[in-house]
């Protein structure tokens, strides 16, 4: 991640700060920072969103493309992620500089996301074993202010929540051959049921306490990380350490119950979020980047 | 493709404008708080957002850097999601390579780059929705971050595209007009002089049409630059309205 070099003595009061529940910015231990959500920003692609998570700012694109499915699984369709880490967020990611922390956070997208207990995947199957619909999910980083992962993930909830794919009809001729048909009304598609996509929390262990949305300097401050992905139940579906220093294991079950509350409380407000922009319609106002 | 002329008997174009009309243009600067400077700018359904950070230190090898200049260095690339079919990878083919030098020779005509000898500005464009004119709102946008970071230049950068078709120039082409066959010139001008940065055309023109090509496109440089002017003062007006007491 682009890195902010934080002296000894401003480490020191972030510590103390964090002992005693207060941030830099006056959050407590395990507050958001202001987030800002649109969908629908890039219209040549099925479904978009757009979100700034303080000074984080990630945009996600979805593309239906229809395409073989898996051979084990010859009844479900399939997501491919891709993380591009541009330029924008820090000179460091010109050119091929990007690619390493690309490459990790779309590995981690994979675990948490391609599975069919997050994503209704026999939905996108449109003849078993032949034909199948793939969403290209493409991760677009524009600003990069640490909690990249909880971002991503809540823009990837809102961007499959947007997505419109068209219906597909199967009409077999004579000679037992098959064609598919997409509709051309746009308004004839199918949308995606993303009540079970789990949002992503990271907690970031700094000193003795652990902080949810760590800003860039405050993860320079911390030894160690742990991300949890958990649904609107608040079951857990993936759980990972990062970070070079170590945890103990009570630690680690401290943050789990904390990952679990905040991601269980994300989930309510996003929906209704969006389902609230869905139902303005035509009469949104769309905003983008030139608010 | 039968019926889909680019130009229709009564004189309007694919998209119901007429021949020297351009895009509804939008922009806006300061769009990142972290970079020194950026701008979004869209051109119809063409989007755009430019980044600039500079003048800093040459980063990597020493040997680039200029005994009594700034090196200009570019980037473009466009988002994977932005053209109808998705594209694999966002930079480093070769398409992009050739625009990041097509922006680099441009900015360094405009860019006042003896001001800062042996340091770097990087100028990263992206392209978050194509559908024409790609180069001409990177060329935009990268003027309104270089205002933005306040780095000196001679004179805003304008660029637009043009096309030809059965004796009327077009202004401003989008991409159904790009890609189907015909003249299609990229023209960078720096509007008070009217010193043209950087001309590029593609496929076959009568060397008698030229010049009210290159006339049409200059015509629309220098409208595209009185809407940029305007969204730099407005820019300056919101943030001196903050600072006024």
């Amino acid at each position: 991640m682009a890195a902010v070099q934080v002296s000894e003595a401003e480490k020191v009061y972030i510590m103390h700060g964090v002992r005693d529940d207060l941030r830099l910015d006056g959050r407590g231990c395990e507050d958001y920072r202001h987030m800002e959500i649109e969908t629908d920003v890039v219209s040549n692609t099925d479904g978009s969103a757009k979100i700034s998570l303080g000074h984080t700012d990630v945009l996600v694109g979805v593309k239906a493309e229809i395409g073989k499915p898996k051979p084990m699984v010859p009844d479900e369709g399939y997501l491919e992620f891709f993380v591009d880490c541009s330029a924008n967020a820090t000179p460091e990611f010109e050119g091929r500089g990007g690619e390493e922390l690309g490459v990790e956070l779309s590995n981690t997208l994979y675990k948490v996301f391609n599975n069919r207990h997050s994503v209704d995947l026999r939905s996108l199957c449109i003849c078993p074993g032949e034909n199948c619909w793939v969403l290209y999910v493409d991760v677009l980083l524009l600003q990069c202010d640490g909690n990249l992962f909880d971002a991503i993930s809540i823009a990837i909830k809102a961007a499959l929540f947007n997505t419109r794919i068209p219906k597909v009809h199967i009409s077999e001729d004579e000679e037992g051959v098959k064609e598919m048909e997409l509709s051309d009304d746009p308004y004839d598609c199918m949308r995606l049921n993303v009540e079970n996509v789990p949002c992503i929390v990271t907690l970031c262990k700094i000193g003795h306490r652990h902080v949810v949305d760590a800003t860039l300097q405050e993860k320079a401050c911390s030894v160690a990380s742990l991300l949890i992905s958990v649904t609107h139940r608040g079951t857990v579906t993936c759980v990972r350490k990062m970070g070079g220093g170590s945890l103990d294991p009570e630690s680690i079950f401290e943050m789990t119950e904390a990952g679990k509350r905040v991601g269980k409380a994300l989930h309510a407000p996003l929906m209704e979020l969006l389902q609230k922009e869905e139902s303005l319609g035509k009469k949104r106002q769309k905003v983008g980047f030139l608010g | 493709m039968a019926g889909l002329e680019l130009l229709s008997d009564q004189g309007y174009r694919l998209d119901g404008r007429k021949a020297s009309e351009l895009r509804k243009v939008q922009a806006r600067t300061s769009v990142f708080a972290q970079a020194d400077g950026s701008a979004y700018l869209e051109q119809g359904n063409t989007k755009a957002l430019a980044v600039v950070y500079g003048p800093h230190e040459t980063r990597g090898s020493r040997s680039k850097s200029l005994h009594d200049r700034a090196v200009i260095n570019c980037q473009y690339s466009m988002a994977t999601f932005s053209t109808a079919e998705r594209k694999r990878r966002p930079h480093g083919d070769r398409k992009s390579s050739e625009m990041s030098l097509h922006l680099k020779q441009t900015f360094e005509a405009a860019v006042l780059t003896e001001l800062y000898p042996r340091s770097q500005i990087d100028i990263y464009v992206k392209i978050l929705q194509a559908d024409g004119g790609n180069y001409s709102a990177c060329v935009n946008a990268a003027t309104l971050a270089l205002v933005d970071a306040g780095i000196p230049m001679r004179d805003y950068v304008c660029a637009c595209t043009a096309g030809f078709v059965e004796d009327t120039p077009l202004a401003d082409l989008c991409h159904a007009e790009e890609s189907g066959g015909g003249t299609s010139l990229a023209l960078a001008l720096l509007p008070r002089s009217g010193n043209i940065a950087l001309l590029q055309m593609d496929a076959r023109l009568h060397q008698d049409h030229l010049d009210a090509l290159i006339e049409a496109a200059m015509t629309a440089c220098k409208g595209l630059s009185k809407v940029l002017d305007g969204v730099v003062r407005q820019h300056l007006e919101e943030v001196s309205v903050l600072i006024r007491d």
